[in-house]
């Protein structure tokens, strides 16, 4: 396993409490037994993979996006930058410019174009970012402030923090933020494989079919695993079949695993059938990325 | 007109179950608003009849017109989202990356960019089996989730209530803490937390009443499948009581809940025991409790 190109895994849902952090937290420590991997959590909204383990932390910064401040000496109230600024984050109310930090996208529009610099953009902090190590597991998890609007910076900058210090460890799985919009497609479209996590559910086969019209969208690659297989109905196996969607993999509905979870605890090693099905999934996303590559 | 929202941090801890079975017990005084528009479930369990639909602009979208491009390579210079590069030699803008901010159209010197409208999503006007009416939308892969469709889902539900003079809105709010919740929980009158007990259930509960505590909405919460952590339930119990928030009511782990989903079912059509009896006196209280 150690002549492959790095290797990139998003693990998703449609939305929240499918498993998703379960499958996260025990593949990499499942990969960790063998070698070196990286796991991120991308969920910065509700971040949970980091209750699974008790590392030590080797690192934290603070997150910062940028935003405009207004310089008062500077600006002749030309009235430019309400004009170029697209999402209201930045208004004239008489002779005073406002900037609304939450509002802003970072665009610099206002910032460049205005004539005087008097729009200097400056740091505004909207979140942590903390990296542990536990043996071969390097674990980085960022958390968004309370009241901060937008997670799409906080996810940019945490997966360039993780190409920067651990861009050639060779597998890195990726925890991300469940749904279909904006912070999906930020934590999913680098991956080279994407696991999708659902449950045989109607709620799970709808919210699968539009996790993969999102991965479809984003043209990834990508499986599926079925958690708590055995409860609900067949219809997400028959919609994966007649999709041609491979699923890699169905884990048990089993109280004690939910038990297990409930307490913040990795189950693999409790269940011999569970670590199978973690290897098979490895093995799949190894082979796929490679015949894809070569 | 009284308005109750139901959230939960995170899904799968039940949310869309538990607020469906309140909507049918509501029945014809209740105009429902699925607001978890990212992942939207009420659906399938309230039978809408999709009578009235339509498209839900949000935002732009910048596309470069090719036939007056001079490939001066401005755009990208000032772009600072990557979304714009150069394909065969043409200058293309991916409209997944693509923030709407406009500052490409501002510097291109043939103008020639123009931003589009954005199609965000779909909204819908709907009867349902409960005799009343749910609005509820689908957003569109990859859209923006601002919380702008959730802001129109709930305001048009606010107006059918008001108009057709009904009792209550009853809301399934959106999971996270970012906008489409803020959007979600604005103008409550009483919040349902649902969480589940488990070190992540606890966690995003306490995440998510820091958000409810800065709207200084009254709180009560369920625990849903109580019995499979009794350790961590306790401890809920504990963080609900030091932080004022009603414990309205634990709920057992049970695969019934998913054989009425699988029947397209609320709980208190599948079930005439004991967990149609809770989830009636829950809803009363929750009724009562939002009128206080
Ligand atoms: S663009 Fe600059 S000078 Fe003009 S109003 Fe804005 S801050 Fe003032
Ligand atoms: S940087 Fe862009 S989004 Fe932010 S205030 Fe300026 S124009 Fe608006
Ligand atoms: S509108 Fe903004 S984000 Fe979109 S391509 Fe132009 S500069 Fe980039
Ligand atoms: S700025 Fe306008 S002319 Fe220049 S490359 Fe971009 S689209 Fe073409």
């Amino acid at each position: 396993m150690t002549d492959r190109k790095p290797l990139k895994i998003a693990i998703a849902s449609g939305k929240g409490g499918t498993g998703k952090t379960t499958l996260s937290t025990n593949l990499a420590a499942y990969i960790a037994e063998q070698e070196e991997v990286v796991l991120v959590d991308l969920d910065v909204e509700e971040p949970n993979s980091g209750l699974f383990f008790k590392g030590e932390l080797i690192h934290e910064e603070a997150i910062f996006k940028m935003i405009p401040q207004w310089d008062e000496t500077k600006c002749t109230l030309c009235g430019i930058c309400p004009k170029v600024c697209n999402y209201h984050a930045v208004i004239q109310i008489g002779p005073t410019i406002l900037v609304f930090p939450e509002l802003c996208h970072s665009c610099y529009a206002c910032s460049d174009l205005c004539p005087t610099a008097a729009l200097p953009m400056i740091p505004k902090k909207t979140g942590t970012l903390r990296d542990f190590g536990i043996g071969n597991l390097h674990f980085v998890e960022s958390l968004l402030d309370i009241g901060e609007a937008q997670a799409v910076p906080l996810i940019s900058k945490t997966k360039k923090y993780v190409a920067a210090n651990y861009g050639n460890v060779s597998i890195t799985i990726f925890d991300s933020p469940p749904g279909t919009s904006c912070p999906v497609m930020e934590a999913t479209k680098h991956a080279d494989f994407v696991i999708l996590v659902t449950e045989p559910t109607p709620f799970g086969l709808h919210d699968l079919s539009l996790a993969v019209e999102t991965m479809r969208a984003l043209a990834r690659p990508f499986g599926v695993v079925i958690n708590r297989y055995g409860i609900g109905n067949d219809e997400v196996i028959m919609y994966c079949r007649e999709e041609n969607i491979p699923v890699l993999a169905k884990i048990p509905n089993n109280r004690k695993i939910a038990e297990l979870y409930s307490s913040g605890k990795l189950m693999y090693r409790d269940f011999p059938e569970v670590e199978n099905s973690l290897s098979d999934i490895l093995e799949y996303c190894v082979k796929e990325v490679k015949g894809g590559i070569a | 007109m009284r308005e109750i929202v139901v959230i939960s941090g995170k899904g799968g801890t039940g949310k869309t179950s538990i607020t469906a079975a309140f909507a049918m017990l509501g029945g014809a005084d209740v105009v429902v608003a699925d607001c978890d528009v990212d992942a939207a479930d009420m659906h399938l369990l309230m039978h809408p009849d999709y009578n009235f639909a339509e498209d839900f602009y949000s935002g732009e979208v910048a596309y470069i017109d090719q036939s007056n491009c001079i490939r001066c390579g401005k755009c990208v210079d000032v772009c600072h989202f990557d979304a714009i590069s150069v394909k065969n030699k043409l200058f293309v803008v991916d409209p997944i990356s693509c923030e709407g901010c406009g500052y490409c159209a501002r510097v291109c010197p043939t103008k020639t960019i123009v931003n589009n409208d954005r199609l965000a999503g779909k909204w819908f006007i709907s009867k349902i089996k409960s005799g009343s009416i749910m609005v509820h939308a689908r957003l569109g892969i990859g859209a923006d989730n601002s919380g702008k469709l959730v802001a129109k889902v709930k305001n048009e539900a606010k107006e059918i209530a008001l108009e057709e003079r009904k009792g209550f809105i009853l809301v399934d709010g959106s999971p996270g803490i970012g906008c489409p919740v803020v959007s979600s929980l604005s103008g409550a009158n009483f919040v349902v937390l649902v969480t589940e007990p488990s070190v992540s259930g606890l966690h995003d509960l306490k995440r998510v009443y820091e958000l409810v505590k800065k709207f200084k909405i009254k709180a009560g919460c369920i625990i849903n499948k109580a019995d499979v952590n009794p350790g961590k339930c306790a401890e809920i119990v504990q963080f609900l009581s030091e932080n004022d928030i009603v414990h309205l009511t634990d709920l057992p782990y049970d695969e019934n809940f998913t054989k009425a989903m699988v029947l397209g079912q609320t709980m208190v059509e599948y079930d005439h025991g004991v967990l149609k009896a809770i989830l009636t006196k829950i809803w009363e209280k929750v009724k009562q409790l939002s009128s206080g």
